[in-house]
């Protein structure tokens, strides 16, 4: 498609050339805030800067109107170079109404843009949020280069023709600010039009009242003059290739569907509706004709139970969930371990324990991955750093699964999930084959021409897997525990403690490569190491830290269990290991006891990631005491 | 109720399922597992049922797989020389469902008890059979918790005393029957282990439905519940206590078929037939929708079987969940061809040079 930018006429306005500019938008839960930020995403993305979104919305579908608890904001940071997180500190925050002043005003620093809704702020609706005077008229403001415009009332001016009732005609207000917003950043409009079109198409006069506001929003910013400057921030110069945006899940769909066809099994997905993973399904339920079959239960250990019992069955089981789902499908993912079948346990992490935030972020899920089960049941962890990279965790943990015949959980979490960037679409034809050869013949070592379902590859320790209706090589498989190679029921002691021994084997085995440090002076002291989605903060912080002068190293872990081979060696290279995370030291408690490095745990659970300013913070902190 | 119409051809039972012409035999069914379970428990006998009815069927025995939970009925796949796997407690009908909706070809059984049927994986039952999932689901029913040693289960009668319920059990018991009905079950029937020839007959006609087919199985369990169901072998009680269904016939029972079940009012119930009019015996149509009239079956006779019904309750047609869903899977498959690379790309994109 092309891009329309500066295809509606600019004033004369100064245009100011940024190389990355932090927007949020904040609303109440019924405002739209985050359909509005996925737009500006989406119009950013089709522009070629890179991005990175930060939505953050309330558990409640709607919580009461006005209220603190009832604010929706969605962030986005955008630049013509690659950046790492959604920004820090917003550099524009539009708020629609006095509550989602209250809650983001803290964030935004002095000097900042403050573009306010007034038709919100009613005394009720101020005292309702505990302001007892006006912030439009007290001075506290003046701090902020402050916009104060009628959103609603225009918005329903523009419409009146149209016919639509008042309350819906302000209802499209938040067209007004994307409008608005849009025209200040030079943002190409032609894709949202269309968008809106095509999401109201069958309210035709709702589609073109939103369009309406839309232009009325951009038209505002144009002809009105309160705006002196408008802004631009150039494509950014990233690698070569072909981009699209896309959120941590669809991502993660996307991987899932890639790996039925790069395994060439057919994919059956068990799930039961959980925020925030619920979206996996929704996606894979779209894409039924790659011989994806996907299974709403009527719980979530039913859910576990269908996907193993598909795998069992020679499909690609999968299993879709959060944290507390994780804690209900522990017994059968035990039974996976047991059985010995691949199984892909997809685990968004949110707010906890027990229900916590669900709409929130956290990391707070490792060690139930790790030791959440009954007996010694070590199961691989793999865990993607960012919303696009959630496809290849998802091809890396199905390649993991099918190859050591093992459940594998990957950790995602709310952050990546909801939040989005530009992906390279990879070339499907360069994604590995990961297929699998089931058991076929008789494969007794005594020559009996029987079938030993648990006689192991000597290499990966993987067991022979033969599915139902193989003529020869019918076998019973459970919970029990087996005999080594015949797999017939055992108690025996020797048996028992030999296969618990295999099973770990072939878990720590694993074919995980090994871990990468960056560390451009090649001098650093200090490595900070990480997992999962606070890769983004924890770079972002490192660049900080290096650009005040400093030597600091970074790794990522990508695979939880087993850790990489050369780990231990990396971590004793340094004088200190710092290790930020969403939980209060779950990564490192797992590294100090298994290779006695004193690491540094710094932690914050607070439902939403790292800031990489307070991460500079406290890395220069411990760089300066080496 | 009706069947759902989507262009979907009346799918036969055992359609899809391969079949052989090779003569099958019980002992071909018999894994070389030994059988464990404790001796004049009702489970040999159902082994023993299962065993010889299946050959008859024809199919290919790598194409039949039993799933079970946990309980002494639950080891039963153990001593089935076909594909098995003995999971956790409860948690058959879910594994199953994932089984048998991705796999056509095979016929899938579940083995579970009243404890793990009824009691922790009820709830999977429920669903399995409100889904119409194409399984062919074996409660046995005990009513008693056997591998743990005795203690009341979910179909204990009212009073009973055990290990855990030293002064009688106080909690009401399910009925299986009226709650696969009530769970929108298809296919509902009893049968007793003590009778070959109606267990099989039932087996038959399990295997013959398409959609959930549930069995439940009174099945004595000597140690832990011994005696529960002398009353149903006794040669002369039992012909006073048993009501055989038979579709098509006036539900007749008792001694020189003396006793009759009649309509009363919204519900059944047992008379003198000499005491009624010979028309207003009520002749056994498990063919009806309204699951009503097999409820107000499964209602008679109280829990110390003074009556108690055996044989087919209910068997209508609606399409099963699996070939639904998978219906769907072939119908997205049709209309789009798999296109990953397409996929991925999707609508809008960028090109960085």
């Amino acid at each position: 498609m092309s891009l329309d930018v500066g295809s509606a006429p600019h004033r004369d306005t100064e245009v100011r050339k940024l190389d990355r500019v932090v927007i949020r938008f904040a609303g109440d839960s019924g405002d739209g805030m985050q359909l509005t930020g996925d737009r500006f995403t989406s119009e950013t993305a089709l522009f070629g800067n890179d991005l990175s979104t930060l939505p953050n919305f309330p558990a409640e579908i709607r919580a009461p109107a006005g209220t603190l608890p009832g604010v929706s904001s969605f962030q986005l940071h955008f630049a013509d170079y690659d950046i790492l997180t959604p920004g820090d500190r917003p550099d524009v925050l539009v708020v629609m109404n006095p509550a989602a002043l209250k809650a983001n005003i803290g964030d935004l620093p002095h000097g900042a843009i403050l573009i306010i809704n007034t038709d919100e702020f009613s005394k009720r609706a101020l005292q309702k949020v505990g302001y007892e005077t006006d912030p439009l008229e007290d001075g506290s403001l003046e701090p902020y280069q402050l916009h104060k415009i009628a959103m609603a009332t225009i918005t329903r001016a523009a419409l009146e023709e149209t016919g639509l009732s008042k309350k819906d005609a302000e209802r499209a207000k938040n067209m007004f600010a994307l409008g608005l917003l849009s025209w200040m950043y030079h943002r190409p409009t032609e894709g949202t039009e269309r968008f809106l079109r095509e999401k109201f198409a069958k309210k035709p006069d709702i589609a073109e009242a939103n369009v309406l506001a839309f232009r009325t929003g951009f038209n505002y910013g144009e002809t009105t003059e309160s705006f002196a400057v408008t802004y631009e921030v150039a494509p950014a110069k990233l690698d070569q290739g072909t981009y699209r945006q896309i959120t941590g899940n669809t991502a993660l769909a996307y991987g899932v569907v890639a790996a039925g066809q790069l395994s060439k099994l057919p994919v059956f997905l068990g799930t039961y509706p959980i925020t925030p993973a619920s979206d996996i399904l929704h996606e894979l339920s779209k894409h039924k004709n790659f011989n994806v079959t996907t299974f709403q239960a009527e719980d979530e250990i039913s859910a576990v139970g269908a996907a193993l019992g598909a795998s069992f069955g020679g499909s690609l089981g999968v299993t879709t969930t959060s944290g507390p789902g994780i804690a209900l499908k522990s017994e059968t993912i035990g039974l996976a371990v047991m059985t010995e079948l691949p199984l892909l346990v997809i685990g968004v992490q949110r707010g906890g324990p027990s229900t916590g935030l669900p709409t929130k972020t956290e990391q707070a899920d490792l060690l139930q991955a790790m030791f959440g089960r009954n007996g010694e049941a070590p199961v691989p962890i793999v865990a993607p750093q960012s919303p696009s990279d959630c496809f290849d965790a998802a091809v890396e943990a199905t390649r993991i699964a099918l190859k050591y015949r093992t459940p594998v959980i990957l950790l995602s979490d709310g952050y990546i999930a909801n939040g989005s960037e530009p992906w390279m679409v990879p070339d499907v034809a360069q994604l590995p084959d990961i297929s699998v050869r089931f058991a076929t013949e008789p494969n007794a070592p005594d020559g009996s021409g029987e079938f030993w379902p648990y006689l192991r590859d000597p290499e990966t320790l993987a067991r022979a897997w033969a599915v139902p209706g193989t003529p020869g090589l019918a076998h019973r498989i459970g919970g029990l525990e087996k005999a080594d190679g015949k797999g017939g029921i055992s108690y025996d002691p020797d048996n028992h403690d030999k296969m618990v021994r295999l099973r770990q084997a072939k878990i720590d085995g694993i074919d995980v490569p090994d871990i990468e440090v960056e560390d451009p002076s090649g001098e650093a002291r200090v490595l900070v190491l990480g997992w999962g989605s606070s890769f983004g903060p924890i770079r972002a912080g490192c660049r900080r830290v290096r650009g005040k002068g400093h030597n600091i190293a970074q790794a990522h872990l990508r695979h939880l269990n087993p850790f990489p081979k050369n780990l231990g060696e990396v971590l004793r290279k340094y004088d200190k290991v710092v290790i930020p995370e969403m939980n209060l030291g779950q990564l490192a408690l797992l590294v100090r006891a298994r290779y006695l490095v004193d690491a540094i745990s710094y932690t914050k659970v607070a439902g939403l990631p790292f800031k990489a300013e307070e991460l500079q913070d406290a890395l220069t902190e411990i760089v300066k005491g080496v | 109720m009706t069947t759902i119409d989507l262009g979907l051809p009346n799918i036969g039972a055992l359609d899809g399922v391969p079949t052989t012409d090779e003569k099958q035999t019980a002992k071909q069914y018999t894994s070389d597992n030994e059988v464990r379970w404790c001796p004049g428990c009702g489970d040999y006998a159902i082994l023993a049922a299962v065993r010889s009815f299946l050959p008859e069927l024809g199919l290919k025995r790598e194409n039949i797989t039993f799933v079970s939970g946990i309980g002494c009925s639950s080891r039963f796949p153990y001593y089935m020389n076909t594909y098995g796997m003995h999971s956790i407690h409860g948690r058959a009908p879910a594994i199953a469902t994932g089984l048998s909706v991705s796999r056509p070809d095979l016929s899938v059984w579940v083995v579970t008890g009243d404890g793990d049927a009824l009691s922790i994986g009820g709830n999977h039952l429920i669903h399995a059979l409100r889904r119409n999932v194409n399984l062919k689901i074996l409660l046995f029913n005990n009513r008693i918790y056997g591998l743990t040693k005795g203690q009341y289960s979910p179909t204990s009668e009212v009073g009973k005393v055990t290990k855990s319920t030293p002064m009688g059990s106080v909690d009401y018991p399910f009925n299986p029957i009226s709650l696969a009905l009530g769970a929108e079950g298809t296919f509902v029937a009893r049968a007793l282990d003590t009778d070959r020839k109606q267990l099989t007959e039932v087996l038959r006609a399990a295997a013959h439905h398409r959609g959930s087919a549930l069995v439940e199985i009174y099945q004595g369990c000597p140690i832990f519940n011994d005696g529960a169901f002398d009353v149903l072998k006794d040669s002369e009680e039992k012909e006073r206590r048993i009501i055989p269904l038979k579709h098509g016939e006036p539900i007749r029972f008792g001694v020189d078929k003396g006793m009759c079940v009649v309509r009363e009012g919204l519900t059944l119930a047992v008379r003198k037939v000499e005491e009624v009019n010979e028309a207003d015996i009520v002749v056994h149509d498990e063919t009806l929708e309204d699951p009503a009239y097999a409820f107000a079956l499964s209602r008679i006779g109280e829990h110390n079987l003074n009556y108690t019904t055996v044989g087919v309750f209910r068997s209508v047609n609606r399409t099963a969940y699996d070939d639904l869903a998978r219906n769907q899977v072939a119908t997205a498959t049709a209309s789009k061809a798999p296109d990953l690379q397409s996929l991925l790309t999707g609508k809008d994109t960028w090109t960085v040079a």
